[in-house]
Protein backbone atom coordinates (compact mmCIF):
# COMPACT_ATOMS: atom_id res chain seq x y z
CA UNK A 1 0.00 0.00 0.00
CA UNK A 2 1.10 3.50 -0.70
CA UNK A 3 2.92 5.20 2.15
CA UNK A 4 1.36 8.37 3.55
CA UNK A 5 3.60 10.54 5.73
CA UNK A 6 1.84 12.14 8.68
CA UNK A 7 3.67 14.94 10.48
CA UNK A 8 3.19 14.51 14.23
CA UNK A 9 2.09 17.54 16.22
CA UNK A 10 3.27 17.13 19.78
CA UNK A 11 3.71 19.21 22.91
CA UNK A 12 5.67 18.29 26.04
CA UNK A 13 6.19 14.76 24.79
CA UNK A 14 2.50 14.09 24.23
CA UNK A 15 0.87 13.50 20.85
CA UNK A 16 -1.80 16.08 20.07
CA UNK A 17 -5.29 15.00 19.09
CA UNK A 18 -4.98 16.42 15.56
CA UNK A 19 -2.25 13.86 14.87
CA UNK A 20 -4.62 11.00 15.70
CA UNK A 21 -7.18 12.56 13.35
CA UNK A 22 -4.58 12.71 10.58
CA UNK A 23 -3.53 9.07 11.16
CA UNK A 24 -7.19 8.03 10.97
CA UNK A 25 -7.58 9.97 7.72
CA UNK A 26 -4.30 8.62 6.32
CA UNK A 27 -5.54 5.03 6.79
CA UNK A 28 -8.21 5.73 4.19
CA UNK A 29 -5.53 6.88 1.73
CA UNK A 30 -2.83 4.26 2.21
CA UNK A 31 -0.47 3.08 4.94
CA UNK A 32 0.34 5.83 7.44
CA UNK A 33 3.88 6.49 8.62
CA UNK A 34 4.18 9.04 11.40
CA UNK A 35 7.08 11.49 11.36
CA UNK A 36 8.15 12.68 14.80
CA UNK A 37 10.48 15.68 14.63
CA UNK A 38 12.11 17.11 17.74
CA UNK A 39 12.89 15.79 21.17
CA UNK A 40 10.59 13.93 23.53
CA UNK A 41 9.61 10.85 21.52
CA UNK A 42 8.71 8.69 24.53
CA UNK A 43 7.69 5.03 24.36
CA UNK A 44 4.25 6.14 25.47
CA UNK A 45 3.92 8.65 22.61
CA UNK A 46 5.05 6.03 20.11
CA UNK A 47 2.53 3.56 21.49
CA UNK A 48 -0.24 6.10 20.90
CA UNK A 49 0.86 6.55 17.28
CA UNK A 50 0.85 2.78 16.79
CA UNK A 51 -2.57 2.49 18.38
CA UNK A 52 -3.98 4.91 15.80
CA UNK A 53 -2.50 3.11 12.84
CA UNK A 54 1.10 4.24 12.25
CA UNK A 55 2.85 1.29 10.61
CA UNK A 56 6.18 3.06 10.95
CA UNK A 57 7.27 5.96 13.11
CA UNK A 58 10.22 7.90 11.75
CA UNK A 59 11.86 9.61 14.68
CA UNK A 60 14.09 12.54 13.85
CA UNK A 61 15.65 13.88 17.02
CA UNK A 62 18.40 16.39 17.55
CA UNK A 63 18.44 19.83 19.07
CA UNK A 64 18.54 21.54 15.64
CA UNK A 65 14.88 20.67 15.18
CA UNK A 66 13.91 22.31 18.45
CA UNK A 67 16.28 25.26 18.37
CA UNK A 68 15.60 26.81 14.96
CA UNK A 69 12.39 28.09 13.36
CA UNK A 70 10.62 25.78 10.84
CA UNK A 71 13.38 25.47 8.21
CA UNK A 72 15.13 22.38 9.72
CA UNK A 73 11.82 20.50 9.90
CA UNK A 74 11.10 21.24 6.24
CA UNK A 75 14.59 20.10 5.34
CA UNK A 76 14.34 16.79 7.22
CA UNK A 77 10.93 16.15 5.76
CA UNK A 78 12.18 16.85 2.24
CA UNK A 79 14.91 14.22 2.80
CA UNK A 80 12.28 11.70 3.88
CA UNK A 81 10.08 12.51 0.89
CA UNK A 82 13.04 11.99 -1.44
CA UNK A 83 13.90 8.63 0.20
CA UNK A 84 10.43 7.18 0.66
CA UNK A 85 8.50 8.67 -2.27
CA UNK A 86 5.25 8.75 -0.28
CA UNK A 87 1.90 9.09 -2.03
CA UNK A 88 1.15 12.19 0.05
CA UNK A 89 2.27 14.17 3.07
CA UNK A 90 -0.36 15.20 5.62
CA UNK A 91 0.47 18.06 7.99
CA UNK A 92 -1.66 19.53 10.79
CA UNK A 93 -3.04 22.90 9.71
CA UNK A 94 -1.45 24.90 12.50
CA UNK A 95 0.47 28.10 11.80
CA UNK A 96 3.75 26.19 11.94
CA UNK A 97 2.34 23.18 10.10
CA UNK A 98 1.37 25.36 7.16
CA UNK A 99 4.83 26.96 7.09
CA UNK A 100 6.48 23.53 7.09
CA UNK A 101 4.17 22.49 4.24
CA UNK A 102 4.94 25.65 2.27
CA UNK A 103 8.70 25.23 2.52
CA UNK A 104 8.43 21.51 1.76
CA UNK A 105 6.43 22.34 -1.38
CA UNK A 106 9.18 24.66 -2.60
CA UNK A 107 11.90 22.10 -1.79
CA UNK A 108 10.16 19.16 -3.46
CA UNK A 109 8.58 21.04 -6.40
CA UNK A 110 5.19 19.90 -5.21
CA UNK A 111 1.76 21.43 -5.03
CA UNK A 112 0.36 22.28 -1.61
CA UNK A 113 -3.21 22.56 -0.38
CA UNK A 114 -3.88 24.09 3.03
CA UNK A 115 -6.76 23.86 5.48
CA UNK A 116 -8.39 20.77 4.00
CA UNK A 117 -11.42 19.52 5.93
CA UNK A 118 -11.51 16.17 4.08
CA UNK A 119 -9.28 14.17 1.74
CA UNK A 120 -10.71 11.51 -0.56
CA UNK A 121 -9.01 8.24 -1.48
CA UNK A 122 -7.91 9.78 -4.81
CA UNK A 123 -6.28 12.64 -2.82
CA UNK A 124 -8.91 15.20 -3.77
CA UNK A 125 -8.99 17.68 -0.92
CA UNK A 126 -12.08 19.48 0.28
CA UNK A 127 -11.66 23.02 1.54
CA UNK A 128 -14.23 25.25 3.09
CA UNK A 129 -13.30 28.77 1.99
CA UNK A 130 -14.52 32.32 2.45
CA UNK A 131 -15.66 31.55 5.95
CA UNK A 132 -17.37 28.34 5.01
CA UNK A 133 -19.55 29.96 2.36
CA UNK A 134 -17.97 27.98 -0.49
CA UNK A 135 -16.86 24.35 -0.62
CA UNK A 136 -13.94 23.71 -2.98
CA UNK A 137 -12.54 20.39 -4.23
CA UNK A 138 -9.01 20.51 -5.51
CA UNK A 139 -6.08 18.28 -6.33
CA UNK A 140 -2.35 18.66 -6.41
CA UNK A 141 -1.18 18.31 -10.01
CA UNK A 142 2.59 18.23 -9.56
CA UNK A 143 5.03 16.39 -7.29
CA UNK A 144 4.04 14.81 -3.98
CA UNK A 145 0.69 16.12 -2.76
CA UNK A 146 1.26 18.11 0.46
CA UNK A 147 -1.98 18.69 2.28
CA UNK A 148 -2.51 20.45 5.58
CA UNK A 149 -5.63 19.29 7.39
CA UNK A 150 -7.65 21.29 9.90
CA UNK A 151 -8.13 20.00 13.44
CA UNK A 152 -11.55 18.41 14.08
CA UNK A 153 -11.94 17.32 10.44
CA UNK A 154 -11.96 13.59 11.28
CA UNK A 155 -13.02 11.67 14.38
CA UNK A 156 -9.96 9.78 15.60
CA UNK A 157 -10.47 6.02 15.64
CA UNK A 158 -7.94 3.57 16.99
CA UNK A 159 -6.77 0.76 14.72
CA UNK A 160 -3.54 -0.75 15.94
CA UNK A 161 -0.54 -1.11 13.63
CA UNK A 162 3.08 -2.05 14.20
CA UNK A 163 4.36 1.45 14.89
CA UNK A 164 7.90 0.32 14.21
CA UNK A 165 10.36 2.95 15.33
CA UNK A 166 12.87 3.94 12.66
CA UNK A 167 15.43 6.49 13.78
CA UNK A 168 16.44 8.94 11.09
CA UNK A 169 19.58 11.01 11.45
CA UNK A 170 18.88 14.71 11.09
CA UNK A 171 21.27 16.43 8.77
CA UNK A 172 20.40 20.08 8.91
CA UNK A 173 22.25 22.58 6.74
CA UNK A 174 23.62 25.84 8.13
CA UNK A 175 21.24 27.72 5.85
CA UNK A 176 18.29 26.22 7.73
CA UNK A 177 19.70 27.45 11.04
CA UNK A 178 19.16 31.14 10.33
CA UNK A 179 16.48 31.87 12.91
CA UNK A 180 17.42 30.67 16.39
CA UNK A 181 14.92 30.12 19.19
CA UNK A 182 16.52 31.71 22.26
CA UNK A 183 13.64 31.22 24.68
CA UNK A 184 10.17 29.80 25.09
CA UNK A 185 7.40 31.50 27.01
CA UNK A 186 4.33 29.50 27.95
CA UNK A 187 1.29 31.70 28.33
CA UNK A 188 -1.23 31.13 31.11
CA UNK A 189 -3.72 28.62 29.80
CA UNK A 190 -5.89 28.32 32.87
CA UNK A 191 -6.40 24.64 32.17
CA UNK A 192 -8.70 25.18 29.18
CA UNK A 193 -8.23 23.28 25.92
CA UNK A 194 -6.55 24.94 22.98
CA UNK A 195 -8.96 27.03 20.93
CA UNK A 196 -8.24 25.52 17.52
CA UNK A 197 -8.40 21.91 18.81
CA UNK A 198 -11.27 22.18 21.29
CA UNK A 199 -14.38 20.05 20.80
CA UNK A 200 -16.49 22.80 22.35
CA UNK A 201 -15.93 26.56 22.07
CA UNK A 202 -17.86 29.15 24.06
CA UNK A 203 -17.36 32.68 22.86
CA UNK A 204 -18.39 36.21 23.66
CA UNK A 205 -18.79 39.38 21.65
CA UNK A 206 -19.90 42.99 21.88
CA UNK A 207 -22.94 42.00 23.96
CA UNK A 208 -20.66 40.85 26.78
CA UNK A 209 -20.09 44.54 27.42
CA UNK A 210 -16.64 44.50 29.00
CA UNK A 211 -13.82 42.36 30.31
CA UNK A 212 -15.62 41.58 33.58
CA UNK A 213 -18.57 40.31 31.53
CA UNK A 214 -16.37 37.52 30.17
CA UNK A 215 -16.63 35.91 33.61
CA UNK A 216 -20.01 34.37 32.68
CA UNK A 217 -18.63 33.17 29.34
CA UNK A 218 -15.64 31.54 31.06
CA UNK A 219 -17.85 29.93 33.70
CA UNK A 220 -20.01 28.35 30.99
CA UNK A 221 -16.89 27.21 29.12
CA UNK A 222 -15.49 25.59 32.26
CA UNK A 223 -18.75 23.78 32.96
CA UNK A 224 -18.42 22.15 29.53
CA UNK A 225 -14.63 21.71 29.47
CA UNK A 226 -14.62 24.13 26.54
CA UNK A 227 -12.19 26.69 25.13
CA UNK A 228 -13.10 30.38 25.25
CA UNK A 229 -13.23 32.48 22.10
CA UNK A 230 -14.06 36.11 21.40
CA UNK A 231 -15.29 38.16 18.48
CA UNK A 232 -13.15 40.87 16.99
CA UNK A 233 -15.33 43.55 18.60
CA UNK A 234 -14.41 42.10 22.00
CA UNK A 235 -10.69 41.69 21.32
CA UNK A 236 -10.40 45.10 19.64
CA UNK A 237 -12.03 46.68 22.69
CA UNK A 238 -9.42 44.95 24.85
CA UNK A 239 -12.02 42.91 26.77
CA UNK A 240 -10.35 39.60 25.98
CA UNK A 241 -6.80 38.74 24.85
CA UNK A 242 -6.24 38.96 21.17
CA UNK A 243 -5.05 35.37 20.67
CA UNK A 244 -8.58 34.16 21.40
CA UNK A 245 -10.14 36.01 18.47
CA UNK A 246 -12.29 33.82 16.23
CA UNK A 247 -12.85 35.16 12.74
CA UNK A 248 -11.37 36.15 9.44
CA UNK A 249 -8.51 38.03 11.08
CA UNK A 250 -8.22 35.53 13.94
CA UNK A 251 -8.50 31.78 14.38
CA UNK A 252 -10.73 29.45 12.41
CA UNK A 253 -12.44 26.88 14.58
CA UNK A 254 -14.61 23.94 13.65
CA UNK A 255 -15.69 22.36 16.94
CA UNK A 256 -18.51 19.90 17.60
CA UNK A 257 -20.33 22.63 19.50
CA UNK A 258 -19.98 26.40 19.28
CA UNK A 259 -21.90 28.64 21.67
CA UNK A 260 -21.98 32.30 20.56
CA UNK A 261 -22.95 34.78 23.25
CA UNK A 262 -23.67 38.40 22.44
CA UNK A 263 -22.16 38.06 18.97
CA UNK A 264 -24.06 39.63 16.07
CA UNK A 265 -22.52 37.38 13.42
CA UNK A 266 -20.85 39.78 11.00
CA UNK A 267 -19.13 38.03 8.09
CA UNK A 268 -15.79 38.71 9.82
CA UNK A 269 -16.84 36.42 12.69
CA UNK A 270 -18.77 33.85 10.65
CA UNK A 271 -15.63 33.27 8.59
CA UNK A 272 -14.02 31.75 11.68
CA UNK A 273 -16.78 29.50 13.01
CA UNK A 274 -19.37 28.78 10.33
CA UNK A 275 -18.25 25.18 9.86
CA UNK A 276 -18.87 24.28 13.51
CA UNK A 277 -21.02 21.14 13.64
CA UNK A 278 -23.64 22.45 16.10
CA UNK A 279 -24.17 26.15 16.79
CA UNK A 280 -26.02 27.57 19.78
CA UNK A 281 -26.71 31.31 19.94
CA UNK A 282 -27.66 33.65 22.76
CA UNK A 283 -28.36 37.22 21.69
CA UNK A 284 -30.86 39.84 22.77
CA UNK A 285 -31.35 41.11 19.21
CA UNK A 286 -33.72 38.77 17.33
CA UNK A 287 -32.52 40.32 14.05
CA UNK A 288 -28.84 39.42 14.63
CA UNK A 289 -27.54 37.54 11.55
CA UNK A 290 -25.90 34.93 13.79
CA UNK A 291 -29.37 33.39 14.28
CA UNK A 292 -29.24 32.27 10.61
CA UNK A 293 -26.52 29.82 11.65
CA UNK A 294 -28.15 28.69 14.87
CA UNK A 295 -29.22 25.10 15.41
CA UNK A 296 -30.67 26.34 18.65
CA UNK A 297 -31.00 29.99 19.59
CA UNK A 298 -32.32 31.98 22.51
CA UNK A 299 -33.34 35.60 22.14
CA UNK A 300 -32.57 37.03 25.54
CA UNK A 301 -30.13 38.73 27.87
CA UNK A 302 -26.97 36.65 28.04
CA UNK A 303 -26.41 37.73 31.64
CA UNK A 304 -29.52 35.81 32.70
CA UNK A 305 -29.49 33.01 30.11
CA UNK A 306 -25.83 32.03 30.34
CA UNK A 307 -25.52 31.75 34.17
CA UNK A 308 -28.74 29.73 34.19
CA UNK A 309 -27.32 27.43 31.54
CA UNK A 310 -24.11 26.98 33.55
CA UNK A 311 -26.19 26.10 36.64
CA UNK A 312 -28.34 23.67 34.70
CA UNK A 313 -25.30 21.91 33.27
CA UNK A 314 -23.97 21.52 36.81
CA UNK A 315 -27.29 20.09 38.02
CA UNK A 316 -27.70 17.67 35.15
CA UNK A 317 -24.21 16.37 35.60
CA UNK A 318 -24.58 16.01 39.36
CA UNK B 1 18.31 50.19 6.73
CA UNK B 2 16.32 49.18 3.73
CA UNK B 3 13.01 47.47 4.32
CA UNK B 4 10.69 45.82 1.82
CA UNK B 5 7.09 45.44 2.89
CA UNK B 6 5.06 43.03 0.79
CA UNK B 7 1.36 43.78 0.48
CA UNK B 8 -1.62 42.27 -1.30
CA UNK B 9 -4.83 43.77 -2.61
CA UNK B 10 -7.81 41.71 -1.45
CA UNK B 11 -11.59 42.05 -1.59
CA UNK B 12 -12.92 44.21 1.23
CA UNK B 13 -12.84 42.22 4.49
CA UNK B 14 -16.53 42.85 5.10
CA UNK B 15 -17.68 41.91 1.59
CA UNK B 16 -18.99 38.52 0.51
CA UNK B 17 -16.30 36.81 -1.56
CA UNK B 18 -16.99 34.65 -4.61
CA UNK B 19 -15.21 32.37 -7.02
CA UNK B 20 -15.71 32.87 -10.77
CA UNK B 21 -17.55 30.08 -12.55
CA UNK B 22 -15.30 30.11 -15.64
CA UNK B 23 -11.87 29.50 -14.10
CA UNK B 24 -12.53 29.05 -10.35
CA UNK B 25 -10.39 32.03 -9.42
CA UNK B 26 -11.33 34.74 -6.95
CA UNK B 27 -13.82 37.25 -8.33
CA UNK B 28 -11.88 40.44 -7.71
CA UNK B 29 -14.31 42.67 -9.59
CA UNK B 30 -17.39 42.06 -7.46
CA UNK B 31 -16.01 43.72 -4.35
CA UNK B 32 -13.95 46.77 -3.59
CA UNK B 33 -10.23 46.00 -3.51
CA UNK B 34 -8.46 47.05 -0.34
CA UNK B 35 -5.02 46.73 1.22
CA UNK B 36 -5.15 43.37 3.06
CA UNK B 37 -5.91 44.44 6.63
CA UNK B 38 -3.21 42.22 8.08
CA UNK B 39 -0.64 43.89 5.80
CA UNK B 40 -1.39 47.27 7.37
CA UNK B 41 0.45 46.03 10.44
CA UNK B 42 3.43 45.10 8.26
CA UNK B 43 3.48 48.59 6.69
CA UNK B 44 3.22 50.21 10.12
CA UNK B 45 6.04 48.06 11.53
CA UNK B 46 8.27 48.93 8.56
CA UNK B 47 7.58 52.64 9.05
CA UNK B 48 8.34 52.43 12.77
CA UNK B 49 11.62 50.64 12.14
CA UNK B 50 12.63 53.24 9.54
CA UNK B 51 11.69 56.03 11.95
CA UNK B 52 13.84 54.42 14.66
CA UNK B 53 16.83 53.38 12.56
CA UNK B 54 16.73 55.52 9.42
CA UNK B 55 16.63 54.17 5.89
CA UNK B 56 13.68 53.57 3.62
CA UNK B 57 10.57 51.40 3.28
CA UNK B 58 9.69 50.05 -0.15
CA UNK B 59 6.22 48.59 -0.80
CA UNK B 60 6.20 45.49 -2.99
CA UNK B 61 3.04 44.05 -4.48
CA UNK B 62 2.09 41.52 -7.13
CA UNK B 63 -1.37 41.93 -8.56
CA UNK B 64 -3.47 43.23 -11.40
CA UNK B 65 -3.44 46.85 -12.59
CA UNK B 66 -5.90 47.80 -9.86
CA UNK B 67 -3.48 46.67 -7.12
CA UNK B 68 -1.61 49.90 -7.90
CA UNK B 69 -4.19 51.58 -5.62
CA UNK B 70 -3.01 49.37 -2.79
CA UNK B 71 0.61 50.31 -3.37
CA UNK B 72 -0.46 53.99 -3.23
CA UNK B 73 -2.35 53.35 -0.02
CA UNK B 74 0.82 52.04 1.62
CA UNK B 75 2.76 55.00 0.22
CA UNK B 76 0.18 57.38 1.67
CA UNK B 77 0.80 55.80 5.08
CA UNK B 78 4.43 56.84 4.67
CA UNK B 79 6.39 54.27 2.68
CA UNK B 80 8.99 55.80 0.39
CA UNK B 81 8.71 53.94 -2.90
CA UNK B 82 6.85 51.10 -4.55
CA UNK B 83 7.41 48.08 -6.76
CA UNK B 84 4.35 46.70 -8.53
CA UNK B 85 4.65 43.41 -10.41
CA UNK B 86 1.82 43.36 -12.93
CA UNK B 87 1.38 40.95 -15.82
CA UNK B 88 -1.73 39.34 -17.32
CA UNK B 89 0.01 35.96 -17.20
CA UNK B 90 0.02 36.09 -13.41
CA UNK B 91 -3.75 35.58 -13.24
CA UNK B 92 -4.53 32.45 -11.23
CA UNK B 93 -1.05 32.02 -9.74
CA UNK B 94 -0.76 29.74 -6.69
CA UNK B 95 1.30 30.47 -3.58
CA UNK B 96 4.35 28.74 -5.09
CA UNK B 97 4.33 31.00 -8.15
CA UNK B 98 3.58 34.07 -6.04
CA UNK B 99 6.55 33.36 -3.79
CA UNK B 100 8.80 32.75 -6.81
CA UNK B 101 7.81 36.06 -8.41
CA UNK B 102 8.16 38.00 -5.16
CA UNK B 103 11.57 36.42 -4.52
CA UNK B 104 12.72 37.55 -7.98
CA UNK B 105 11.41 41.07 -7.38
CA UNK B 106 13.11 41.25 -3.96
CA UNK B 107 16.50 39.68 -4.63
CA UNK B 108 19.58 41.75 -5.34
CA UNK B 109 18.10 44.99 -4.06
CA UNK B 110 19.90 45.02 -0.72
CA UNK B 111 16.89 44.74 1.57
CA UNK B 112 17.81 44.20 5.23
CA UNK B 113 14.32 43.13 6.18
CA UNK B 114 11.39 41.83 4.16
CA UNK B 115 8.16 42.23 6.13
CA UNK B 116 4.81 40.55 5.44
CA UNK B 117 1.45 40.46 7.15
CA UNK B 118 0.69 37.06 8.70
CA UNK B 119 -1.86 36.07 6.04
CA UNK B 120 -4.19 37.47 3.40
CA UNK B 121 -7.86 37.65 4.30
CA UNK B 122 -8.89 36.06 0.97
CA UNK B 123 -6.69 32.98 0.45
CA UNK B 124 -5.71 32.66 4.13
CA UNK B 125 -2.91 30.18 3.42
CA UNK B 126 -0.24 31.94 5.47
CA UNK B 127 2.57 30.27 3.55
CA UNK B 128 4.06 32.94 1.27
CA UNK B 129 6.46 34.48 3.85
CA UNK B 130 7.93 31.02 4.65
CA UNK B 131 8.16 30.20 0.93
CA UNK B 132 9.95 33.48 0.15
CA UNK B 133 12.41 32.83 3.00
CA UNK B 134 12.99 29.35 1.57
CA UNK B 135 13.57 30.67 -1.94
CA UNK B 136 15.90 33.45 -0.87
CA UNK B 137 17.75 31.29 1.68
CA UNK B 138 17.04 33.88 4.39
CA UNK B 139 16.16 33.36 8.07
CA UNK B 140 12.43 33.08 8.67
CA UNK B 141 11.15 35.14 11.60
CA UNK B 142 7.39 34.81 11.18
CA UNK B 143 4.21 35.39 13.22
CA UNK B 144 6.01 38.09 15.19
CA UNK B 145 4.10 39.96 17.86
CA UNK B 146 7.16 42.09 18.61
CA UNK B 147 10.13 43.00 16.39
CA UNK B 148 13.35 44.74 17.36
CA UNK B 149 16.43 45.46 15.29
CA UNK B 150 19.77 45.83 17.02
CA UNK B 151 22.68 46.47 14.67
CA UNK B 152 22.69 43.55 12.26
CA UNK B 153 20.40 41.36 14.37
CA UNK B 154 16.63 41.09 14.40
CA UNK B 155 14.90 39.80 17.54
CA UNK B 156 11.25 38.89 17.63
CA UNK B 157 8.57 37.21 19.68
CA UNK B 158 7.07 34.50 17.50
CA UNK B 159 3.51 33.60 18.45
CA UNK B 160 3.07 29.87 19.04
CA UNK B 161 0.23 27.60 20.13
CA UNK B 162 1.47 27.72 23.73
CA UNK B 163 2.63 31.32 24.02
CA UNK B 164 5.61 32.71 22.18
CA UNK B 165 9.19 31.88 21.23
CA UNK B 166 11.97 34.45 21.43
CA UNK B 167 13.72 34.28 18.08
CA UNK B 168 16.93 35.84 16.86
CA UNK B 169 18.39 36.08 13.37
CA UNK B 170 21.07 37.96 11.47
CA UNK B 171 19.95 40.44 8.81
CA UNK B 172 18.84 40.16 6.08
CA UNK B 173 15.75 38.26 7.19
CA UNK B 174 12.13 37.63 6.30
CA UNK B 175 9.62 38.70 8.94
CA UNK B 176 5.86 38.34 9.18
CA UNK B 177 3.87 40.21 11.79
CA UNK B 178 0.58 39.36 13.47
CA UNK B 179 -2.37 41.62 14.04
CA UNK B 180 -2.02 43.90 17.06
CA UNK B 181 1.75 44.14 16.92
CA UNK B 182 1.00 47.86 16.53
CA UNK B 183 -1.77 50.31 15.66
CA UNK B 184 -1.52 51.09 11.94
CA UNK B 185 -1.67 54.81 11.22
CA UNK B 186 -4.29 56.37 8.99
CA UNK B 187 -2.93 58.17 5.94
CA UNK B 188 -2.97 61.94 6.51
CA UNK B 189 -4.14 64.34 3.80
CA UNK B 190 -0.52 65.36 3.40
CA UNK B 191 0.47 61.71 3.11
CA UNK B 192 -2.16 61.07 0.43
CA UNK B 193 -0.93 64.05 -1.60
CA UNK B 194 2.72 63.07 -1.18
CA UNK B 195 1.99 59.48 -2.24
CA UNK B 196 0.97 60.65 -5.69
CA UNK B 197 4.52 61.83 -6.34
CA UNK B 198 6.38 58.87 -4.89
CA UNK B 199 8.15 56.59 -7.36
CA UNK B 200 6.50 53.27 -8.24
CA UNK B 201 8.46 50.88 -10.42
CA UNK B 202 6.26 48.62 -12.56
CA UNK B 203 7.74 45.25 -13.45
CA UNK B 204 6.53 42.54 -15.82
CA UNK B 205 7.44 38.86 -15.82
CA UNK B 206 9.98 39.41 -18.55
CA UNK B 207 11.61 42.19 -16.50
CA UNK B 208 12.05 39.62 -13.74
CA UNK B 209 13.16 36.84 -16.07
CA UNK B 210 10.25 34.59 -15.05
CA UNK B 211 8.71 32.30 -17.67
CA UNK B 212 5.01 32.93 -18.19
CA UNK B 213 4.40 29.17 -18.24
CA UNK B 214 5.73 28.86 -14.68
CA UNK B 215 3.02 31.09 -13.23
CA UNK B 216 -0.70 31.73 -13.59
CA UNK B 217 -3.41 29.08 -13.76
CA UNK B 218 -1.41 26.87 -16.14
CA UNK B 219 1.64 26.96 -13.88
CA UNK B 220 -0.31 26.24 -10.69
CA UNK B 221 0.53 22.93 -9.02
CA UNK B 222 -2.87 22.47 -7.54
CA UNK B 223 -6.10 22.80 -9.44
CA UNK B 224 -9.71 23.31 -8.44
CA UNK B 225 -11.83 20.39 -9.64
CA UNK B 226 -15.13 21.98 -8.71
CA UNK B 227 -16.68 24.27 -6.14
CA UNK B 228 -20.14 24.98 -4.83
CA UNK B 229 -21.88 27.43 -2.59
CA UNK B 230 -22.45 25.72 0.75
CA UNK B 231 -26.13 24.85 0.93
CA UNK B 232 -27.93 27.17 3.33
CA UNK B 233 -28.21 25.72 6.78
CA UNK B 234 -31.58 24.26 7.69
CA UNK B 235 -33.34 26.70 9.97
CA UNK B 236 -32.79 25.88 13.63
CA UNK B 237 -35.05 26.44 16.59
CA UNK B 238 -35.08 29.95 18.02
CA UNK B 239 -36.97 30.68 21.23
CA UNK B 240 -37.43 33.85 23.25
CA UNK B 241 -36.19 33.78 26.81
CA UNK B 242 -39.00 33.93 29.31
CA UNK B 243 -36.91 33.10 32.30
CA UNK B 244 -36.08 29.55 31.21
CA UNK B 245 -33.78 30.23 28.22
CA UNK B 246 -30.73 28.72 29.90
CA UNK B 247 -32.61 25.59 30.90
CA UNK B 248 -33.92 25.18 27.37
CA UNK B 249 -30.42 25.28 25.97
CA UNK B 250 -29.43 22.69 28.59
CA UNK B 251 -32.34 20.49 27.38
CA UNK B 252 -31.09 20.86 23.82
CA UNK B 253 -27.51 19.99 24.82
CA UNK B 254 -28.76 16.87 26.63
CA UNK B 255 -30.80 15.88 23.57
CA UNK B 256 -27.70 16.34 21.38
CA UNK B 257 -25.65 14.33 23.91
CA UNK B 258 -23.25 17.16 24.75
CA UNK B 259 -24.15 16.73 28.41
Amino acid sequence: MAEILVVVDHAEGAVKKVTLELLTLARSLGEPSAVWMGSGASAEALATLAEYGAATVYVVEGSDLDDYVVAPKAEVLAQLVAEKSPAAVLVPSSAEGKEIAGRLAVKTNSGVITDAVAVDADLTATQSVFGGAVVVHSRVSNGTPIITVRPNSTTPEASAAAGTRVDVAASVSDAAKGAKVTGRTVAQKGGRPELSEAAIVVSGGRGVGGSEGFGVVEALADSLGAAVGASRAATDAGWYPHQFQVGQTGKTVSPQLYIANGISGAIQHRAGMQTSKTIVVVNKDPEAPIFELADFGVVGDLFSVVPQLTDEIGKRRA
Amino acid sequence: MKIAVCVKQVPDTWAEKKLKSDDSTLDRESAEGVLNELDEYAVEEALRLVEAHGGEAVVVSMGPERAGETVRKALSMGADAGIHVVDDNLHGSDALATSAVLAKALEGRGFDLIIFGSESTDARMSVVPAMVAERLGLPQVTFAQKVEVDGSTVRAERLTEYGFDSVEAALPAVVSVVEKINEPRYPSFKGIMAAKKKPVETLTLSDLGVEAAAVGLAGAWSAVADFAQRPPKAAGTVVTDEGEGGARIADYLVEQKFI
